[in-house]
């Protein structure tokens, strides 16, 4: 059914026709809104529990716990609520317990700011969770069934990225899935093991020298497993509601010799600007790594191969190359492919149409470049 | 004496010292509880002596997740039976004084705040036992551990412990409780009483650590029993919104006796043993106002 609703509040209401049994969450700028939104219906009685914590470091230990004894897990969180849970987040992918999160992006501090860019997730790209990032409000809506789906099968937590504010609090049009269409792609989840007196189990062990790097490296397998279960999933959600996704998406990359690679929403407003380029009859395209993890290696050699790219992205590794940058450069390793990085729209900085007109622009030197827009 | 099963739920083969009195606490709360139950454990030595794999000393169902969370796993694993209408199961954290003391210590007020349907036992042996014997908030003064050093000019830990059982009970949980190892009916009879009532209970429970305090462990329940009756540790409940003192240590015990078994006290002069049994009376004091008693 299409609304018109503020982005935050669709997803919620997306989130709650999952039917997650638990649901942790801790307020933060500019997540607030699900949260509020998910314990208003708990209140009315749409889900079983809700946890309302005194921290984020407890709403993803809650739903650790939650999730080993079986139930379908979700919470929401943005910049440092996210920094706080890093520890746990590493537990959660670590004992395999497919958690699913909403990240709205914000930066991080010091110096504070509640606007957003990337940093946030960002810097949690190595705990092992999947991460999906929403070009709009559409996208992060369909994404969270997808999440629950892609998780439940890979046994691997996920997170549906979305920029805060831009996203979050824009309202639109959006499409939802009812409740009962959702049962029709999302089964019960009903995990093999799980925390039960009938059939007692040890979770979370300690693993010694012997034993400790299997369990990574299953870990790891399951994260490559995971890309095509996403694929999967994307493609079956597109058949049952007609809104395709895929791990990635390449437009108009296919003849074109430049093209912009980057996550969240920037990405639509690059298909803007290629499209106006394109009428002008320049062979540009856009490139949206929507799968951050499992990161896309394959499909990121196969359309940008042999193409002048330009990496933009909101976020820094500081004292290295941008992390967007720099795993786009790994992938390309060993083709004639020319990778420029643009670095910017930091804490609320828009990345604007200009802006991107601009890079494209540049990527006509042919030389690579590494600079900070806007 | 409560009658021992050969069929522990915290079964033999766990590599705790011999004498280690969270191990005993262990097998004591396990046996109480019994076999519809699930332990949600802190990183400690209790972890690391259980759980290593391919082995579990564990014949409940057992997680760990990290040092400083148990009480929100616990609050989550609970709401997720409650969530599948399983209203029977317990759920019992078991942490040690460092998890649930100091770093989760947020977690557990906002477990209690919250009054989650949860029973957190606190196995209290004094200090940091997994990393090598540091001072925890638990750690009573003039102790000597680690990062408690009896150097020249600081001798030990110089301050005391924390009134964990207190400020449980100022929570208004439904149940707060102390015991001891040393102790069985008590305890058992505390966590039969915790078990009774819907919500957060909390029973901190003296274990002593046989290594970490530097006796034999082949008195660890003996050091137990000293700590009580020399008033260095009480046996109390707090539950109606009332306190109760179960075991009344009214004849008095010098404190330099339960000290005086312990390498970490045995640099502490009479001056020093004078002020620890001035805190004991103090102490006495306040619990027993606390409980009502004259
Ligand atoms: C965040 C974090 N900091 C530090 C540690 C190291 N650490 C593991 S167990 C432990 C002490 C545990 O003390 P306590 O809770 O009293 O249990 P015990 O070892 O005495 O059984 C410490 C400091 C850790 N695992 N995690
Ligand atoms: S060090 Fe202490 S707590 Fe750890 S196993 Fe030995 S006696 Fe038990």
């Amino acid at each position: 059914m299409i609304k018109t609703i503020e982005g935050s509040r669709a997803i919620a209401e997306q989130a709650v026709y999952c039917e997650p049994e638990v649901v942790a969450c801790y307020p933060i700028t500019p997540s607030t809104h699900i949260a509020e939104e998910l314990a208003k219906y708990y209140a009315n009685g749409a889900i079983k529990k809700f946890i309302a914590v005194e921290a984020e470091f407890s709403a993803i230990s809650a739903l650790i716990g939650a999730s080993a004894a079986g139930a379908r897990t979700f919470s929401t969180t943005s910049g440092q609520g996210l920094l706080l849970m890093h520890e746990p987040l590493l537990a959660a992918s670590g004992m395999r317990l497919p958690i699913v999160m909403v990240v709205a992006n914000r930066a991080v501090s010091s110096p504070l700011n509640i606007w957003n860019d990337e940093q946030d997730t960002i810097t949690q790209r190595d705990a092992g969770w999947i991460q999906l990032y929403a070009k709009n409000n559409q996208e992060a809506v369909d994404l969270v069934p997808i999440a629950f789906k892609v998780a439940e099968q890979a046994m691997l937590p996920a997170m549906v990225c979305l920029d805060g504010f831009i996203l979050t609090h824009a309202v639109e049009q959006i499409d939802i899935i009812g409740k009962e269409d959702v049962k029709k792609f999302l089964p019960e989840f009903n995990p093999e093991i799980k925390l039960d007196p009938e059939n007692p189990v040890s979770l979370g062990v300690y693993a010694g020298p012997a034993h400790y790097q299997d369990f990574r490296k299953d870990l790891e397998e399951g994260m490559q497993e995971a890309k095509k279960i996403i694929s999967k999933e994307g493609e079956n959600f597109g058949e049952l509601f007609g809104k395709h996704y895929n791990l990635i998406l390449a437009h108009k990359c296919e003849d074109a010799e430049r093209i912009i690679v980057g996550i969240g929403s920037l990405v639509d407003n690059a298909i803007e600007v290629a499209n106006e380029l394109r009428e002008k009859g320049e062979k540009v395209g856009v490139f949206h790594v929507r799968t951050f993890r499992p990161f896309p290696r394959e499909e990121i050699r196969k359309e940008l191969e042999g193409k002048i790219v330009g990496v933009i992205e909101r976020d820094i590794s500081l004292g290295a190359s941008p992390p967007i940058y720099s795993e786009v450069s790994e992938a390309m390793q060993g083709t004639q492919t020319i990778i420029s990085s643009f670095v910017g729209g930091l804490g609320g900085k828009t990345i604007t149409r200009p802006i991107i007109r601009n890079a494209f622009e540049k990527l006509k030197q042919k030389n690579p470049v590494r600079e900070w827009i806007s | 004496m409560t009658k021992s099963t050969n069929a522990h739920y915290y079964a033999p083969g766990h590599s705790g010292c011999p004498g280690c009195g969270p191990s005993n606490c262990m097998i004591q709360v396990t046996d109480a509880i019994g076999k519809d139950a699930i332990i949600v454990n802190a990183t400690g030595c209790i972890e690391i002596n259980s759980s290593l794999y391919p082995n579990s000393a564990w014949r409940l169902p057992y997680i760990h997740v990290l040092f400083e969370n148990t009480a929100s796993v616990a609050a989550g694993v609970s709401a997720a039976l409650k969530a599948k209408g399983n209203n029977h199961t317990k759920v019992v954290v078991t942490a040690g004084d460092g998890a649930t003391y100091d770093i989760g210590f947020g977690a557990v007020s906002g477990m209690f705040e919250r009054n989650d349907d949860v029973l957190y036992i606190c196995y209290d042996n004094e200090l940091y036992a997994n990393t090598g014997v540091q001072r925890s908030g638990a750690t009573p003064y003039g102790a000597a551990t680690t990062t408690s050093f009896v150097g020249k000019e600081v001798r030990g830990k110089q301050t005391q412990k924390k009134p964990i059982v207190e400020i449980a009970a100022m929570h208004r949980i439904p149940y707060a409780a102390s015991a001891s190892i040393a102790y069985p009916q008590d305890l058992k009879m505390k966590i039969e009483k915790a078990l009774k009532h819907e919500g957060a209970k909390f029973i901190t429970v003296n274990s002593p650590c046989c290594l970490g305090a530097g006796f034999d462990g082949s008195i660890s329940i003996k050091v137990a029993r000293l700590a009580v009756q020399s008033r260095l540790w009480f046996l109390f409940e707090y539950e109606n919104d009332e306190f109760k003192l179960n075991f009344n240590p009214e004849q008095k015990l010098p404190v330099k006796e339960y000290l005086s078994l312990q390498k970490r006290f045995a640099h502490l002069n009479e001056k020093e043993i004078a002020l620890i049994q001035k805190q004991a009376d103090l102490n006495y004091g306040r619990i027993k106002k606390l409980c009502g008693i004259k």
